[in-house]
């Protein structure tokens, strides 16, 4: 673990893997030492955002290996598997498509972090077929509620934007709404699962 | 209740205050005004507390027709000020009585001027701001003719104030602090301190910069990490780009260093051309 300074309120901490960043966040969240205006997790590391002394303390006596235990919020999503790149994903598994779909409905994903706009939530915990590269072109377009897969991660797009994730299926839930509380359905550290409907 | 209806909005008009910050975690960025202090002297101006919200005009060319009588005042680089074809001062507050226009002129430097209305504009909050987001979407829409914006309740203006406004140079010596990924690059200290020309692809979310490219340390990716207002990203191209209010809030490129944030208004006002280089401190 390493601090990183990032501009004059703001401090990065390099963790050494994903889990050891959440249970940074989990602590620092559990505490919430004065000064912390935001906590944003990346995918190994750990943004604070003001007050940045006081959760440098925190965290240099704390012991990451018994983080609090926190109960993840859980959020299951249906989803219609009726994706355009479901075929190319089954192929390059070399397994059926309905494999596909049972291999990313057993999965528990986490949110590991968000990003690209504003309720993408970057899902880790996909099942190793199911770990593929981006399309090779993004398209210019992907529907609001698509559900895609790239590298480790899935995700469900919030809103219509471009994208070169693979696209399994669509959701219709609301992923963010600003004037929700909250505002977005996924956060850092929260449990997904999907589930299959027609 | 008091208004305010948009006549022209110019080339480009938004709404803004202080911003949203503390939603970055859920991927939503600070937002705000980009040159924060050109607004607060606009509210104090009129007697607005500081984070009341106003409109962020870029390169002028906005009126307005206001319904009530009301203190107006613009900021940002001096600019002139019409109320009804009158000519007043930028920087300044300008009494405005019901019916009567206020012009927003074109500033000879500078991008961005800030109209204050005594009272302030209440549009409707969205996560606890009146800010418009251009990357997200998030806050009002840019303004368009016939858009009325309501009005709150006025304060005591600040009166004889004289506030003269600086003009914006072309070129500018911005200080930063190094890090946090520093160590991705050879010499960014020296690379930075070169001077950069800003391109005309700039906008609300970054600064984009052209000049010698910066040199990779190590080749590699970054995994997804949290990024700051005022981080200077650094693409595979070496050409950094210096992220403004609204920016995403993780990104995949490394930073090497973050610009401090009493030098962010003038990035704002930094036209496309404007020479910039960067002093680790």
């Amino acid at each position: 673990m390493r601090w990183r300074r990032c501009g004059e309120d703001a401090a990065l901490l390099d963790c050494d893997s994903l889990e050891q960043m959440r249970a940074a966040h989990a602590t620092v969240s559990a505490a919430r030492p004065e000064g912390v205006v935001d906590l944003v997790p990346g995918a190994r590391s750990l943004l604070v955002i003001g007050g940045v002394a006081a959760t440098k303390a925190l965290l240099d006596g704390a012991d990451l290996t018994h983080p609090p235990a926190d109960e993840p919020r859980e959020v299951t999503l249906d989803v219609h598997y009726d994706g355009e790149d479901l075929a190319l994903v089954a192929s390059d598994a070399g397994i059926s498509e309905d494999a596909v779909v049972s291999l990313h409905t057993e999965a528990v994903y986490t949110v590991a972090f968000t990003g690209f706009a504003p309720g993408f939530g970057y899902l880790t915990g996909l099942p190793a077929e199911l770990r593929q590269p981006r399309l090779e072109s993004p398209r210019t377009r992907v529907p609001a509620g698509s559900v895609g897969l790239a590298g480790e991660f899935t995700g469900v797009y919030p809103r219509e934007s471009p994208g070169g994730w693979r696209l399994l299926g669509h959701t219709t839930a609301t992923l963010f709404d600003p004037h929700a509380d909250p505002p977005a359905l996924f956060a850092p550290g929260d449990r997904v699962r999907f589930r299959s409907v027609r | 209740m008091r208004s305010l209806e948009v006549v022209d909005p110019g080339r480009y008009a938004l709404v803004e205050d202080l911003g949203r910050p503390g939603y970055a975690h859920l991927g939503v960025a600070p937002s705000g005004a980009l040159d924060v202090s050109s607004l607060r002297l606009a509210n104090r101006l009129v007697g607005n507390p500081s984070a009341a919200a106003g409109i962020e005009v870029l390169l002028g060319g906005l009126s307005a027709r206001l319904t009530a009588s009301a203190t107006v005042a613009v900021t940002g680089p001096a600019v002139d000020v019409r109320v009804d074809g009158r000519s007043f001062g930028s920087h300044a507050p300008v009494p405005v009585r019901a019916g009567q226009t206020v012009s927003v002129g074109t500033p000879s430097t500078g991008l961005r001027c800030y109209l204050a209305v005594s009272g302030g504009i209440v549009v409707e909050p969205v996560l606890g701001s009146r800010s418009r987001d251009v990357l997200s979407g998030i806050g009002p829409a840019p303004l368009k003719s016939g858009d009325v914006l309501l009005l709150g309740e006025p304060g005591i203006p600040a009166g004889a104030d004289v506030v003269v406004p600086v003009a914006a140079p072309g070129e500018l010596v911005v200080p930063v602090t190094p890090g946090p990924r520093d160590d991705w690059f050879d010499d960014p200290a020296g690379g930075l301190s070169a001077w950069w020309t800003v391109t005309a692809e700039s906008n609300r979310v970054g600064l984009r910069l052209d000049g010698t490219p910066l040199r990779r340390a190590a080749e590699g990716e970054l995994p997804s990490e949290g990024v700051v207002t005022g981080a200077i990203q650094v693409p595979p191209s070496g050409l950094p780009v210096v992220f403004l209010a609204d920016h995403p809030t993780t990104g995949g490129y490394p930073v090497a260093a973050v610009v401090r944030a009493r030098a962010l208004g003038a990035l704002a006002q930094a036209r496309p051309g404007t020479r910039v280089r960067f002093r680790m401190s």
